[in-house]
């Protein structure tokens, strides 16, 4: 019994011993194994903030310091906000309104049908709903050059050009059919049962959608309205087709705006553009900061419906 | 109960705003789109039927070609560029940084959220030559490269609109295909450890073909994404030197309103659209063979 049990133990304690020693030299060789790999994530890092972080700081300097120092050189002058005015002064403050105008009001909309069609689509019971789900979702895929023609067409015709009416139609419709989608798959996770208990409460099913259901769906609205804000203030394709036309400048929403700065302004004045720059950025850049997660998990979430 | 749920007038009330707009400014102007396609003229031209000349016309339009060919080589090279850095960032999440993997893909995300126009005004200046020289030519210089004339050449041209396009969705790739990748059960990676794979061989062998489902999604939305590039090309390079970084849409673009032939630029957005529907049913039907098989 003990001269078996004898050599066990001392094999266990040899094993014990040996992994005591080479643990040292493992966890060594594990680090540098890993180096790389942190060195890449530094770069990643660098790689992606350094660019705005040269922007944050070319926006501070002045036209001599463009000229004659090297790209890296700090800002001589940290609180040199000149370029901010110039560039505010210059029409932003005028495009930012615009784009104001333009996207909450289409957002509103967008989220008010949409939630509406989710619920009509999902909790109600009807024979082609899956039709006209299907058919909202084909727009999905649709370029806007396919509709773009017919619409500044009708625009046209009806007088709406040089108003901000054809943006907000056009921003409504195109953000409908995810909008829609996603609602349709929020709705599907909520038990039909809780809407039968608002109709046995004596509840219309009206009464049910706008006290019950739209509730319910404040944090879907809430992330959806985020990744369909983020679409609409960034659009250009479509502010450029029917604010620019026939020299309607005073309707430039801020991405058209900025375009059209960095033309007037762009290869003379450095500050000014950086700034104008800068400005546009950081509107969406403290947004994200602030919702985050929620950005990023409503972005992949719109992605993910293939 | 169930007559409750089918009350159609209540169906129509919350339906009715939504498929409303969507049918009169999106599928109305669609097909009114297609109706074009055999028209030439503008809104102020007027218009006259052409029957298919339209159409004869798009495949003997040497800048039709150039753009098409530009815009599949842009699109094949940007998917590629996205959804193979995305895959290795989200490897990198998963399996490298793990726990402290948060705030990196929050880092990474956030170029994502910039406005197009924004981002390629950036590049343009980052990227530029004269009159001042930015970061990445002095960069060179520090190196001992010679300085480039970025947008001098279309080929040159396309370098900046790939990195800045990559630079700018990287990120945004790493956090859809890290879901994927997180889904994966933990045992089923610790008993591939346990059997000897590792590196490599776990990552070919049991991650890849785990989250292939994801990684073809982040393909097709990529490619769809990527046909129809816009802001980002228009902003940066205008589509020049000369006509070299033209894609369709811009194409499109400059037939309407520049040369005011609506008929064709209808055409050229349908071409757009249809090779959008072929490469999405394509890549579906391909990618549910591999599972399959």
């Amino acid at each position: 019994m003990s001269t078996a049990t004898t050599p066990t133990t001392s094999i266990t304690l040899t094993a014990a011993e040996s992994r005591r020693r080479s643990r040292p030299h493992a966890a060594w060789r594990g680090r540098v194994r890993r180096l790389p790999l942190a060195l890449i994530t530094i770069v990643l890092l660098v790689v992606e903030i350094y660019p705005l972080v040269w922007l944050l700081l070319g926006s501070l300097k002045t036209q001599s310091e463009f000229m004659n120092r090297p790209t890296w050189a700090l800002p001589q002058n940290w609180a040199n906000f000149a370029n901010y005015a110039t560039a505010w002064q210059a029409g932003i403050s005028r495009n930012l309104l615009n784009s104001v105008i333009a996207v909450f009001p289409s957002l509103a909309l967008i989220i008010v049908f949409g939630v509406a069609a989710g619920f009509a689509l999902e909790v109600m019971v009807w024979k082609g709903r899956n039709t006209v789900l299907l058919l909202f979702l084909g727009g999905i895929m649709i370029p806007s050059q396919m509709i773009l023609l017919p619409l500044f067409t009708v625009y046209f015709r009806i007088h709406l050009t040089g108003t901000m009416w054809p943006l907000v139609v056009t921003y409504t419709a195109t953000g409908l059919p995810l909008t829609v989608f996603m609602m349709a798959t929020y709705f599907r996770a909520i038990p039909r049962e809780l809407f039968e208990a608002a109709t046995i409460d004596g509840a219309s099913l009206l009464r049910s959608f706008w006290s019950v259901a739209f509730p319910m769906m404040t944090n879907a609205i809430f992330t959806v309205g985020l990744v369909q804000f983020f679409f609409l203030w960034n659009d250009l394709l479509l502010a450029m087709t029917f604010t620019s036309g026939s020299g309607h400048n005073e309707l430039a929403t801020v991405q058209v705006g900025l375009l059209s700065f960095q033309g007037r302004f762009g290869s003379v004045q450095y500050g000014p553009t950086m700034a104008a720059i800068c400005v546009n950025v950081l509107i969406t850049l403290v947004l994200y900061l602030f919702l985050n997660q929620r950005v990023m998990k409503g972005m992949t979430a719109g992605a993910i419906k293939g | 109960m169930k007559r409750v749920f089918s009350d159609r007038k209540t169906i129509i009330i919350l339906l009715a705003p939504a498929l409303l707009t969507y049918t009169l400014a999106m599928l109305v102007p669609m097909v009114w789109s297609l109706g074009y396609t055999f028209f030439d003229g503008s809104l102020i031209r007027g218009f006259t039927y052409t029957g298919l000349s339209n159409f004869t016309a798009v495949f003997h339009d040497r800048k039709a070609g150039q753009a098409i060919l530009f815009t599949v080589k842009y699109a094949v090279t940007i998917t590629v560029g996205q959804v193979l850095l995305g895959y290795l960032l989200a490897l990198l999440y998963v399996f490298y940084l793990k726990r402290a993997s948060s705030i990196i893909r929050t880092l990474t995300f956030f170029p994502v959220v910039l406005p197009t126009v924004a981002v390629s005004l950036l590049f343009s200046k980052l990227f530029e030559i004269a009159p001042t020289v930015g970061p990445v030519n002095s960069l060179l210089q520090a190196l001992g490269i010679h300085a480039m004339n970025w947008f001098g050449s279309g080929s040159n041209a396309f370098i900046v609109i790939a990195a800045m396009d990559i630079w700018r969705s990287m990120g945004f790739y790493g956090v859809l295909l890290y879901a994927g990748l997180v889904d994966i059960p933990d045992d089923v990676i610790e008993s591939a450890r346990l059997d000897g794979a590792s590196g490599w061989r776990l990552a070919r062998n049991i991650v890849l073909p785990l989250s292939w489902p994801v990684v073809v999604s982040a393909v097709i939305f990529s490619i769809n994404g990527t046909l129809k590039v816009f802001d980002s090309i228009y902003a940066l390079t205008g589509g020049g030197p000369g006509q070299q970084t033209t894609p369709l849409t811009l194409y499109m673009y400059q037939t309407s309103f520049a040369y005011g032939k609506y008929g064709y630029g209808s055409t050229i957005a349908l071409t757009l659209t249809i090779m959008c529907l072929l490469v999405t049913l394509v890549i579906f039907r391909s990618s549910r063979k591999d599972l399959t098989a």
